[in-house]
């Protein structure tokens, strides 16, 4: 009974339950778009690049990372890896040698970054056969080159055209090697795409003249959110200082910033949005609170506990909030859905000031639940806290002079 | 034993520039199964006596006994749940709960004291037939007249089985007609069920009706007349 008396009580002033109620779905509805693109774009850019190519650890030469050179490279070692896959957070660890060098064919010249992989293992940690879009992916023994496209495009080369690589291996050593062009990789990255060219790594080894030497140990783990954690741990596990392990937040500072930067953003952007709505909530429940001393008077007067009246008063305003989230939320799953299944992909102007950035232009939509139940919880709690209010005057209510108004 | 017994009992108000004396030294005992009025000119104190017997105000001075407790002891939430369970009220007008059938209005009060759903059914089903209205169980207070909207509420001060039923001018606001049956449908259940009534009025024909008349002329009792 006291549940239908709430539920009646809300219909009451029909008009201004349809209006508190059209501002939280409103509220929802704009809070789940934005905060599911912005997401959706954020992580879509963790994983373009660090899912993608960095990884989400990496084990180095100590010294590396800030100087990225032949001469900081180790020798690939057995123990090593039993020690990191003896974590059983770490899948798999995955070398590369990688390095800088001038590409050339008949016309035209350009700096790239030659990556030295294990093709098979490099696929297991970064997927990189889903992104060959032409020829055939690289073997251990194969002795031909990978192009991302823009290379390719860049230095006008086909598949089974002949690539030239120049540049300075390890200790001073001259690297100069011809591969044939077997296979064009394409990433959504644009500076990515822009700069690879992947070799296998025995080939890589043999160009830079760093025979069994490597850059790095792209370790693939079992869950990327935890892998700042993982890096932690990993550094205690290893012992002695010739390797730094690094997680991406540590391999690509700005990044992480960015991404952490513009995800705070988007909270302040909630939080303006929902203190403006919980001013129009706070109205109704003024305006409900005030209307009804009458009624409260006779409730109190009759028996009804102050604490039971206030009961169904709070359950009244947190059954206009949530119907309002509920209906916000029906409404914005499908579009969500929909744009998840089929991202925005923008063109013109902004798909350049995209590329410029170095996002892929597209608007990607997140699917995350914390997308969908923060908004429930952000909700409830000023509901809750609006709800303060009536308790308030209920609390202090005196019969008689409720009845007399 | 008296169902009502009030000593001494003062009412001032002090937040005038002169005090108000509301009710001055009232002494006044209402036995089980009375019928009675409180008259009195405007302004003699009549809603400030029956607030503080309905322990919805408290004496300056005095005591307030029913059925020998002092209620001025209670403390807030006793008070309400001693209101609950030994006094029922009606009041001028507005008695009910606008978003509840005239059914679900008096059996509020009953599920307030948690009673069974049987025998909140049963006692509804008898209350409205009582007060008669077996016929407008499911309407809400605005369908109803306010004539039948008093009857609902005295159907619901008696839901609870209450020791006595204050009611505050629960004709005020009623045409003549109105104000005589809800009268007479008192007066029966005060003779069938011997339910104290105690209400304050100003109607001629409606003091008529009483059994016991306490006039009230600036905050004293001026008569106390029990008719035949
Ligand atoms: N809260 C209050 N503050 C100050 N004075 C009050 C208050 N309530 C009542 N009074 C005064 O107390 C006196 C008695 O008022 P009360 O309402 O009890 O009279 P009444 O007999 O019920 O009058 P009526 O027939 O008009 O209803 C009046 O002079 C009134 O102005
Ligand atoms: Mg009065």
């Amino acid at each position: 009974m006291f549940f239908k008396l709430a539920w009646r009580n809300i219909w009451r002033s029909k008009r201004r339950t349809v209006i508190t109620m059209s501002s939280i779905v409103f509220a929802v509805l704009l809070s789940v778009l934005m905060f599911s693109v912005k997401n959706g774009l954020l992580n879509k850019m963790e994983q373009n690049i660090v899912g993608y190519y960095t990884g989400y650890i990496q084990v180095h030469q100590k010294g590396y990372w800030d100087e990225k050179i032949l001469d900081n490279t180790f020798d690939s070692s057995e123990e090593l890896e039993d020690q990191l896959l003896a974590n059983a957070g770490v899948k798999a660890a995955v070398p590369r040698l990688e390095s800088f060098a001038l590409a050339a064919s008949d016309e035209k010249s350009k700096g790239v970054a030659v990556i030295g992989i294990d093709p098979e293992g490099e696929h297991l940690a970064t997927q990189l056969k889903d992104k060959l879009v032409d020829g055939i992916y690289l073997t251990a023994t194969s002795n031909g080159a990978m192009l991302t496209t823009g290379v390719a495009e860049y230095l006008d080369l086909g598949l089974g055209d002949t690539l030239v690589l120049l540049g300075q291996g390890y200790r001073g050593a001259t690297a100069v090697g011809k591969y044939v062009v077997q296979g064009m990789i394409e990433f959504a990255s644009p500076d990515l795409n822009s700069t690879m060219v992947y070799l296998p790594l025995t080939q890589s080894q043999e160009l830079y003249v760093a025979s069994d030497k490597l850059t790095s140990l792209v370790l693939l783990v079992d869950n990327p959110s935890g892998a700042h954690a993982l890096a932690e741990e990993l550094r205690s596990d290893i012992v002695g200082d010739k390797y730094e392990i690094m997680s991406w937040q540590e391999l690509l500072p700005d990044i992480h910033q960015f991404i952490e930067a513009e995800k705070a953003e988007n909270i302040i952007f909630q939080v303006i949005l929902y203190v403006l709505i919980a001013f129009g909530i706070f109205g109704t429940i003024l305006m409900m609170t005030l209307e009804r001393q009458y009624e409260f008077g006779v409730l109190v007067a009759i028996g009804m506990r102050r604490a039971k009246l206030s009961t169904v008063v709070v359950m009244e305003n947190v059954m206009i909030s949530m119907l309002g989230v509920v209906i916000g939320m029906l409404i914005s799953i499908p579009i969500v859905g929909y744009f998840y299944n089929f991202p925005i992909r923008v063109s013109g102007k902004l798909q350049e000031a995209y590329e410029n950035f170095g996002f892929e232009p597209v608007f990607y939509f997140s699917i995350e639940p914390i997308v969908f139940y923060s908004q429930t919880i952000v909700v409830l709690v000023i509901s809750l806290i609006l709800s303060i209010y009536p308790m308030f005057k209920i609390g202090f209510l005196d019969p008689i002079k409720a009845m007399r108004a | 034993m008296a169902v009502i017994e009030t000593k001494n009992v003062h009412k001032t108000y002090n937040h005038a520039v002169v005090p108000v004396h509301a009710v001055v030294g009232v002494d006044l005992k209402i036995e089980k199964g009375e019928f009675t009025a409180i008259v009195g000119p405007s302004g003699s104190g009549k809603t400030t006596l029956l607030n503080m017997i309905g322990g919805l105000d408290k004496p300056t001075e005095g005591s307030v006994m029913v059925n020998n407790v002092d209620i001025s002891s209670l403390s807030r939430n006793e008070l309400i749940d001693f209101r609950l369970e030994h006094i029922g009220f009606v009041f001028q007008a507005y008695n009910l709960i606008p978003v509840l059938t005239a059914r679900e209005n008096v059996e509020f009060v009953m599920l307030l004291q948690k009673q069974s759903k049987e025998d909140r059914d049963s006692r509804v089903t008898a209350l409205l037939e009582e007060v008669g209205l077996s016929d407008k169980t499911d309407k809400r207070p605005s369908e109803l007249s306010g004539g039948q909207q008093q009857r609902v509420a005295v159907a619901r001060a008696l839901a609870s089985k209450p020791d006595f039923v204050l009611a505050d001018e629960p004709t005020a606001n009623l045409d003549s007609k109105s104000a005589e049956n809800l009268l007479d449908m008192m007066a029966r259940l005060n003779q069938d069920e011997q339910m104290t009534f105690i209400f304050s009025t100003h109607d001629q024909r409606v003091i008529d009706k009483a059994k016991r008349v306490i006039t009230l002329v600036d905050g004293r009792i001026d008569s106390d007349i029990v008719k035949e």
